[in-house]
């Protein structure tokens, strides 16, 4: 116990560092110029609109992650492909290896969360295969607590990671062939399974269709809240684990450029999510096990542990907004922003 | 023998015996030993001590929001790091948005420390806010504007609508109960002392009210500062002052002063404790009114004219048995006790703190009790049974119904 407070304490007083560093720079011709005094957070936010958010955007904040692998920004288009082998009857077999960790994250400028985490991250990493590959997903339990993980798909049952627990130091391989494609998600079963999923124990688990989708590119979103004070609701709401992360550092995107999200819902506590996409439409694949547009929309609405594939392209350059419709959750940090870059002939 | 030479000649006993300490420095040293003992003892748990002790793995850390103003376009908070340690400020939410705010001096707040947080933000009139910190640990803490309301800035106009305010409550009422003045003038000594009884009704209930609501008020000061500690403290030490006071104005033998003096005494010091009195009624009223809490109507405003007219009859009551006072007394006195609430309406409006609140109404508690117990002194001197006398009695029982009733009027 003393031990972890003494981690705590000292993973607080860097990113106290970093804040306070960060904080004042951001704020510096703001306080300036109507406080002359003191720090200033979320300069521009609320007050000013997002205006500034533009003019800002070159000014990375990926500074908060130096020490930790957790980048919203690297993990918005990294796909764990796994370590691939060809088996005798020529399947492909993919192996994972995931571990889990208790971790304290950064949820948003300056909050700690105590997360418990799978190889480290909120969300964990995104776990993607072809249909009909075998999987083998090699799972250490590094924490203090019992966890498993349960994989949405078809899989026979003693795979899926509601009675085989994993106790503390131990292990479990999950072994299934990658069954049907589309879009899955995979988190941890044990009870209170709330306790569990609120502590940052889920990802994505992509399943790809034998012909792949038509070319794109290619971002996984997963949307969560943290409820840094455990009463029970969020007091965070984020896209991959961080904050107004994509407001501060908006996603270049290209003209016409064919992007595809593949978008998952992992909110705890509240019932549902949504995604709203500026000054477009996009084309809405439920789960994404059907090839068939299912809607023509600019906002889908998910339940906990639904998810969805989305395609669009911009046709006019400039900053748009993304953001959870629920007004709440992108007022408290499900915000961010597409810059889309004007064709260079 | 006197004491110095006791010590003088253990001086040349200890000189004897090849004592090489001056007395005095070993008086110094037997005074400090404690203290430097302490001192090595906090260095050494300061620094390395803390093994011994478990400290919890998740810091408690507390933020008491001290008081929120709105002004256009602007909401700043002030708030204090009560907890037992630092607190870094790391995110300001405002009704569940996360918000801009600038904090000064610092987001990372000292134990004790206060920070204040000026939020841009255009709310609207009447709506309620909630304003919350999530600290760098992730817990948060908020508190409510109920009604929003621009807060008075110290301007010619507030001063002036809170003066006003404390003259209605304070001032025309004491005023009001001094025209009972010709009235005791004319009454038997017996009826007198019935209002001198009534009167010490009167000021027992405002005693237990005043108490009351300095625990009311209690309540809401943070843990640190101890409001039931200071509620001991500022009532015991009004009291004892107020004892001191009359000892040196009227001598330790009443005997010493003329009877109408001691009377004149007593009501100045009655007119000192409902002044003390009014003065935490009017930070009462102030800073409801600040806060939009208060319909400050024509009802607010009769129901403490009425309830304080009574006041008024309570300071005169122990001078209508003497010679009659020169008139400038009755000036002075109402003053005394009625002007404070003008002062307690501006304290409350501008600069409202429960810390503060909670000490003026215990010493107005103390005060009163002090003046109950010089009322009941006199009246003991006038009549042998004191209150136990059925007239006396009565007074005391129809004083406090009287408080009790014309209380109901200013129930807020």
């Amino acid at each position: 116990m003393s031990k972890s407070g003494m981690s705590r304490r000292n993973l607080l007083k860097v990113s106290l560092g970093v804040l306070g560093g960060t904080a004042v720079l951001a704020g510096k011709g703001f306080a300036q110029e109507k406080y002359n005094e003191g720090v200033v957070l979320n300069a521009g936010i609320g007050h000013d609109g997002h205006q500034m958010t533009a003019k800002r955007h070159n000014q990375k904040t990926a500074d908060y992650f130096k020490d930790c692998d957790m980048n919203p920004m690297k993990f918005l288009d990294t796909f764990d492909y796994g370590k691939v082998t060809r088996l005798p009857g020529g399947e492909v077999q993919r192996e994972y290896k995931i571990v889990a960790r208790e971790r304290e994250i950064e949820v948003a400028p300056g909050v700690i969360y105590p997360a418990w985490t799978y190889n480290g991250c909120v969300p964990g990493p995104t776990i993607r295969c072809t249909e009909g590959d075998r999987l083998k997903i090699h799972f250490t339990n590094a924490s203090s607590m019992p966890h498993t993980i349960h994989f949405h798909g078809v899989h026979p049952a003693g795979m899926d990671g509601v009675f085989e627990i994993v106790p503390t130091g131990g292990s479990f391989t999950y072994e299934f062939t990658a069954d049907p494609f589309g879009v899955f998600l995979y988190h941890c079963h044990v009870m209170p399974v709330k306790k569990h999923i609120e502590k940052g124990l889920y990802g994505a688990f992509i399943v790809d269709p034998k012909t792949p989708r038509p070319s794109a590119r290619e971002f996984i979103m997963v949307m969560n809240g943290f409820d840094t004070d455990f009463d029970g609701e969020n007091e965070f709401y984020t896209v991959n684990g961080y904050s107004n992360y994509y407001s501060e550092n908006p996603i270049d995107i290209k003209l016409n450029e064919p992007v595809r999200i593949y978008l998952v819902n992992m909110t705890e506590f509240d019932l549902i999510n949504s995604f709203h996409l500026h000054g477009n439409m996009f084309r809405l694949y439920r789960t994404g096990t059907k090839l068939d547009e299912y809607e023509h929309t600019d906002t889908v609405m998910l339940c906990q542990g639904e998810r969805c594939v989305i395609e669009f392209s911009y046709k006019y350059p400039g900053m748009y907004m993304f953001h959870a419709h629920q007004s709440e959750f992108a007022e408290l940090g499900w915000m961010g922003f597409f810059n889309v870059l004007p064709d260079v002939v | 023998m006197s004491s110095e030479k006791v010590i003088e000649e253990r001086n040349i006993a200890d000189a004897k015996k090849g004592s090489i300490l001056n007395p005095r420095v070993t008086i110094l040293l037997t005074a400090i030993l404690p203290l430097l003992v302490l001192a090595a003892m906090v260095y050494w748990f300061a620094a390395k001590g803390s093994s011994l002790v478990e400290t919890p793995a998740v810091p408690v850390e507390k933020i008491d929001f001290e008081r929120i103003v709105l002004h256009p376009g602007k909401i700043i908070a002030y708030v204090r790091n009560t907890g037992p340690y630092e607190v870094t400020i790391a995110q300001v939410t405002v009704n569940e948005a996360l918000w801009e705010a600038a904090i000064s001096p610092s987001n990372v707040v000292p134990r004790l420390g206060q920070a204040v947080i000026t939020i841009p933000h255009h709310w609207v009139p009447a709506e309620p806010y909630e304003v919350a910190v999530i600290t760098s640990t992730g817990i948060k803490f908020s508190d409510a504007v109920e009604i929003a309301t621009e807060t008075p800035t110290p301007d010619w106009r507030y001063f002036g609508t809170f003066a006003l305010l404390g003259v209605y409550v304070g001032v025309i009422p004491i005023f009001l109960g001094f025209l009972w003045f010709p009235f005791l003038r004319k009454i038997s000594k017996k009826w007198l002392n019935f209002f001198l009884s009534l009167t010490a009704g009167l000021l027992i209930f405002l005693g237990v009210d005043t108490l009351d609501e300095a625990f009311e008020v209690a309540q809401r000061v943070p843990g640190v500062f101890q409001g039931v500690a200071l509620i001991g403290m500022g009532a015991l030490l009004s009291f004892l002052f107020l004892v001191a006071v009359r000892k040196k104005t009227m001598g330790s033998g009443a005997s010493q002063k003329s009877e109408s003096y001691v009377r004149l005494v007593l009501a100045y010091m009655i007119a000192t404790g409902i002044g003390i009195h009014n003065l935490g009624e009017g930070l009462a009223i102030g800073s409801a009114y600040v806060l939009g809490e208060v319909a400050l109507g024509a009802f607010l405003v009769i129901g403490f004219a009425i309830h304080n007219i009574t006041e008024g009859l309570g300071i005169v009551a122990p001078v209508a048995g003497g010679s009659k006072p020169r008139w400038v007394h009755f000036v002075f006195l109402g003053l005394i006790a009625g002007a404070p609430a003008i002062l307690g309406t501006w304290i409350g409006g501008f600069t409202y703190s429960d810390v503060l609140a909670t000490l003026f109404f215990a010493i107005g508690a103390g005060a009163i009790f002090q003046v109950v117990y010089e009322i009941v002194r006199l009246m003991g001197r006038e009549s042998e049974a004191g209150l136990g006398d059925i007239t006396n009695f009565a007074g005391l029982v129809i004083g406090l119904l009287i408080m009790y009733v014309t209380g109901l009027f200013v129930a807020v």
